[in-house]
């Protein structure tokens, strides 16, 4: 057991873990911030993905141990003050959900998208989120809730 | 995953150090940590390079273009110096996997592992990149080797690539569509030595293509090229692609990659 210390959410944390613990690992099981799916488990879906140090990563393709000291976001940390974060508020708003399962690490590479690419394109939308896959929208609507939030998020 | 010791040294040397028989380093993990998780790899021990800064970052100096193993392919993609120097190098980062893949990706552990279907050989091989290890200096030629296979030993780790600057060059690949991978991509470089054509996603490891070097020395036009045959034997053939498809998309890529040299 190694002792890991992060930022998550705002929050300091610090626990004993195994070497071979995944962030999302340690996030669901140790923290339990649920909102984090695992839907592949083989680094393709993007279902684990948070922000690591403001960057998206897929949390099942990474070590707890790697994020020793980082500051990590999950989708549990982006409402503030019980309002829903743009990107949550444009997904509702514009049916870019059906079962909900891809939800989570859709909206957080969408908020990592919308950071480096202020105004999107539909293309650039549709390139930036190629590491996210969604069995139920067909993307179409995900994609509209993007562009609608990155106006919103005054791009 | 079967459980394994973990490291995380400050500097080159320790890392090389640290390193025993069974152990590997870890870059980015975005090869190893998918490969042991599903069992295919086991290891004593991970050396994780993560915390070792001089390893990282973009320098620019005179005719030479230098990135430090553990840069990122998101850093890469976005530097100004690399879109100065060689924008076809940024542009193939920028074409890697997806964003979280990018996000956490390194170059030297892109190279290290040297799977067939990489992007980044193509460009060292075509470039005529040097990589640098805390041992040596290994030109990109000698150091891919074969299938997953390169020049380094056990405890070598690869520090930097130094890429010297071409007149112009280009990248062109077919991705895979689910993974993003090369199913075939050419990278094109006019340099002062003469043109260089490297293939990757084909064959078992990258390779040369030196009837099309011969036909853009004398005439670099996306034409010179697109009629010249790749003999398929020895390509690779997989669910994916067969040899003759891969052979017929090494002459359509290398044509696009003559045209986005410009
Ligand atoms: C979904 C997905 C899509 C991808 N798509 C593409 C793609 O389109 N094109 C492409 O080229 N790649 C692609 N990749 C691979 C990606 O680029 C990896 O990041 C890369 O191959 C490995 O780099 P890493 O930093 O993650 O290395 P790691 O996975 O950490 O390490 C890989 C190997 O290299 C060794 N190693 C790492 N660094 C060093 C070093 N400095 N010195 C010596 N040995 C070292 C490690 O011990 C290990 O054996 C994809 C990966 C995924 C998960
Ligand atoms: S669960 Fe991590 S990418 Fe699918
Ligand atoms: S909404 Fe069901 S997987 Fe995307």
């Amino acid at each position: 057991m190694t002792t890991v210390s992060m930022t998550v959410n705002g929050k300091k944390v610090s626990a004993d873990v195994a070497p071979n613990t995944l962030l999302v690992q340690f996030i669901r099981e140790n923290l339990r911030l649920t909102g984090t799916h695992v839907g592949c488990d083989t680094s393709q879906c993007g279902a684990c993905t948070v922000h690591v140090n403001g960057d998206s990563v897929k949390s099942c393709t990474m070590l707890a141990l790697q994020a020793e000291g980082a500051e990590v976001k999950t989708i549990e940390g982006l409402a503030a003050n019980g309002e829903l974060h743009p990107m949550q508020a444009a997904f509702k708003e514009n049916h870019g959900l059906q079962c909900g399962f891809c939800t989570p690490g859709m909206i957080m590479s969408a908020v990592d998208l919308v950071k480096r690419n202020p105004n999107p394109s539909e293309e650039t939308i549709r390139t930036e989120l190629e590491g996210n896959i969604c069995r139920c929208t067909g993307y179409h609507n995900i994609v509209k809730s993007v562009k609608s939030a990155a106006e919103n998020m005054g791009g | 995953m079967y459980s394994f010791d973990y490291e995380r040294p400050s500097g080159v040397n320790e890392a090389a150090s640290a390193l025993g028989e069974d152990d590997k380093f870890l870059a980015g993990g975005q090869t190893l940590l998918p490969t042991l998780k599903l069992r295919l790899s086991q290891v004593d021990k991970l050396v994780d390079l993560g915390a070792i800064g001089e390893l990282k970052g973009i320098a620019k100096s005179g005719s030479e273009l230098t990135i430090g193993a553990m840069t990122t392919h998101v850093t890469v993609a976005n530097s100004g110096d690399v879109k100065s120097a060689i924008p076809a190098l940024g542009s193939l980062a920028a074409h890697i996997g997806d964003a979280q893949v990018r996000n956490r990706g390194t170059i030297g552990g892109s190279i290290a592992n040297n799977d067939p279907a990489a992007d980044y050989p193509a460009a060292l091989v075509a470039l005529g990149a040097t990589v640098h290890t805390n041992k040596r200096s290994i030109s990109a030629e000698d150091f891919f080797v074969d299938l997953f296979e390169t020049a380094l030993e056990d405890d070598e780790l690869v520090t930097k690539v130094s890429f010297p600057i071409p007149e112009k060059a280009g990248y062109a690949k077919f991705p895979n569509p689910a993974s993003r991978f090369a199913l075939v991509g050419v990278f094109v470089a006019k340099t002062a030595s003469g043109v260089r054509v490297a293939v990757t996603g084909a064959g078992p490891s990258v390779f040369r293509q030196s009837d099309m070097e011969a036909a853009l020395g004398s005439n670099f036009a996306a034409d010179a090229v697109s009629g010249i045959k790749t003999d398929a034997s020895g390509l690779n053939s997989d669910i994916h692609a067969s040899a003759d498809y891969r052979s017929h998309l090494i002459s359509v890529m290398a044509a696009r990659a003559v045209t986005a040299a410009g």
